[in-house]
């Protein structure tokens, strides 16, 4: 069954077509990732599924509901939770506090239960603290709970990230270059990490330029050039496909 | 908290100050205390969600009229005004915010500027035949609270601090909840904070209503204990100050009450040097500026039950061992 289906999706940016007539699905379970060249349009796809673009044409279905033109937190409360390319944490809140952030879309004290602190409000806090401890546990931060995020590596921002957006419950995950900036160690551990996200049963999409990682976790590529799908399918099939190669003639620091 | 003991010494201090002050240090203070209830509340809106705000005063004007009127031509006791010209007050900031509200930093101070503009040219203008021109409204009578009457300085000095004393818990409560995180969020990335289920239109919004709300009660204590009011009270130079006092708090709710004693307060402490004191006073500000860029008092980190007091137990997390004693390495 697809969980998330995109259906000839256009974005235009002023006369750049960044998005071009593009349709793909992500099965539920599976970890899909979507490659191409830097300015492919991927993270445009991602804005668009998460509701911070409104695409020009096409229409987008989570779990059979349209969604194309939500509103990004009506997007978070369906359950698609994401990470951001150029890393986007509370940096002067805590690592904690971020990931409450998180929690946020599925706690309910109102304006005067915040206020006055009702028994239901501190329970419901209580249980989200317990609930987002255990997000931070789950990618390695617990111990740094009390500190700023801001002084976090540049490795660690990228897990917390992940938690944050875990914290939300998420059916879907969508990364935006998670392993961006870490190194080979920290990429082992985030390969782990997916790993046991989809052992919850969350489903992963992805864009990586670390094509090892893709090739060692992804069941499914979805290949992009100039905003529009060039290939997809296993990865195997990928490396062998010749648009593919093609597409990557030239781009040295792409490793297959 | 660790600034408990402090609040302690302040409210100790402010309870006694009435048998040591006279008459006029006494309307000092109260003048004190409500301009630290209107940046208490700007607070929650420029501090804690950091939306660009500087129209506070249009919401104290809309709170001091409503029981201005209610009282004048209703013969409506003024505590019996004061939900009314709070909820008056929040109306009137839910209608003007929401075609404004995703405007960012300077173009929406701009805004903000000409909507306390708006309402004092309406004043003016005896908007409705109601509001009396440029001569206001005037023979507000006095309160009653369960039958006693608050007429001198030191029944409203009570009161007001009383209400100051009120909103620091309450908005102490919003500041430790989901709430106030959330406007913290929107002040920190409001882009992040909608992208991880945020619905940051919403919360600005609801920093707006509440602090209009608590700026129309400020109007309704304001327009009892002057019982004249006229536009000119509510002008530009009062948003700024109340603008000022809470950018120079640093955003913590102590921070505000130290500030707006030094902002109302120390202009009359210089009295004395009459025509030098708003040059010692603008001294003062520069200097400040340049020593404390992030405020008097920036609010402290949040405590959380569990994580604070000692760390969890280590618990088998995701992924392997080794991958563990990679990280801690
Ligand atoms: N907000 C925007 N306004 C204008 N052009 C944009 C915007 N976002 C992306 N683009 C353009 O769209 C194209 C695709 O960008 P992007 O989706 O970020 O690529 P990728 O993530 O694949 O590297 C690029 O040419 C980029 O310059
Ligand atoms: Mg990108």
């Amino acid at each position: 069954m697809n969980l998330l289906a995109l259906q000839e999706i256009t974005k235009v940016f002023g006369g750049l077509i960044a998005v071009n007539d593009l349709s793909f699905a992500v099965e539920a379970g599976s970890i899909v990732g979507l490659i191409g060249p830097n300015g492919a349009g991927k993270t445009t796809v991602f804005n668009c599924i998460t509701g911070n673009y409104t695409p020009e044409r096409g229409r987008i279905f989570f779990d059979g509901e349209p969604i194309t033109g939500l509103k990004p937190h009506r997007v978070v409360e369906l359950g698609i939770a994401r990470t951001f390319q150029s890393i986007r944490l509370f940096g002067r809140l805590s690592v904690l506090e971020n990931t409450l952030a998180g929690r946020h879309c599925r706690m309910k004290a109102g304006l005067f239960a915040c206020m006055l602190h009702t028994p239901g409000q501190r329970r419901e806090e209580k249980a989200a603290v317990a609930r987002c401890m255990e997000e931070l546990r789950f990618v390695g931060l617990a111990d740094r709970c009390n500190e700023a995020a801001g002084g976090l590596s540049y490795g660690n921002q990228r897990l917390l990230e992940i938690a944050r957006a875990l914290a939300s419950d998420p059916r879907l995950l969508i990364l935006d270059e998670p392993a961006g900036g870490m190194n080979d160690q920290e990429t082992a551990d985030l390969v782990e990490i997916i790993r046991a996200i989809r052992q919850r049963g969350i489903t992963v999409l992805l864009i990586e330029h670390d094509m090892r990682l893709v090739m060692q976790i992804c069941e499914k590529l979805v290949v992009l050039e100039h905003g529009a799908l060039i290939a997809e399918g296993a990865p195997e099939a990928m490396r062998r496909h010749p648009a593919v190669i093609e597409a990557y003639l030239g781009a040295e620091d792409e490793k297959w | 908290m660790k600034r408990m003991p402090l609040y302690l010494a302040l409210g100790a201090l402010l309870c006694v100050l009435p048998l040591v002050c006279n008459a006029y240090w006494l309307d000092v203070c109260v003048m004190i205390g409500l301009y630290a209830l209107l940046a208490l509340s700007l607070n929650v809106i420029l501090g804690q969600a950091g939306i660009f705000h500087m129209g506070h005063a249009a919401f104290f004007a809309v709170g001091a009229y409503v029981t201005a009127i209610l009282n004048t031509l209703c013969q409506w006791p003024i505590f019996c005004t004061m939900p009314l010209a709070g909820a008056a007050a929040a109306l009137f900031a839910l209608l003007v915010a929401r075609p404004i509200i995703h405007l960012r930093g300077d173009y929406l101070l701009i805004v903000t500027i000409g909507i306390v503009e708006i309402v004092r040219i309406a004043l003016i203008n005896d908007i409705f035949g109601l509001t009396g021109g440029s001569n206001g409204i005037f023979g507000i009578s006095r309160p009653r609270l369960f039958g006693f009457r608050i007429v001198k300085s030191a029944h409203f000095y009570y009161l007001v601090w009383g209400m100051v004393g009120a909103s620091l818990l309450l908005f102490y409560g919003l500041w430790r909840s989901r709430f106030g995180r959330a406007l913290n969020c929107i002040k920190e990335d409001d882009i992040a904070a909608e992208g991880c289920g945020v619905n940051v239109t919403r919360y600005k919004l609801l920093a707006f209503v509440l602090g209009a709300f608590w700026a129309g009660m400020a109007g309704t204590v304001y327009a009892a204990k002057m019982t004249t009011i006229a536009p000119e009270s509510f002008n530009f130079m009062e948003s700024v100050i109340i603008f000022a006092v809470v950018i120079l708090s640093g955003g913590s709710q102590l921070g505000v009450l130290v500030s707006a004693f030094l902002f109302i307060g120390l202009p009359e402490v210089l009295r004395e040097f009459s025509n030098a004191r708003m040059l010692i006073f603008g001294l003062a500000m520069m200097i400040m500026m340049i020593w404390r860029p992030q405020g008097l008092l920036p609010p402290g980190p949040r405590h959380y039950a569990g994580p604070s007091d000692g760390l969890p137990p280590a618990a088998p997390r995701a992924g392997n061992q080794a991958t563990e004693a990679g990280r801690s390495a």
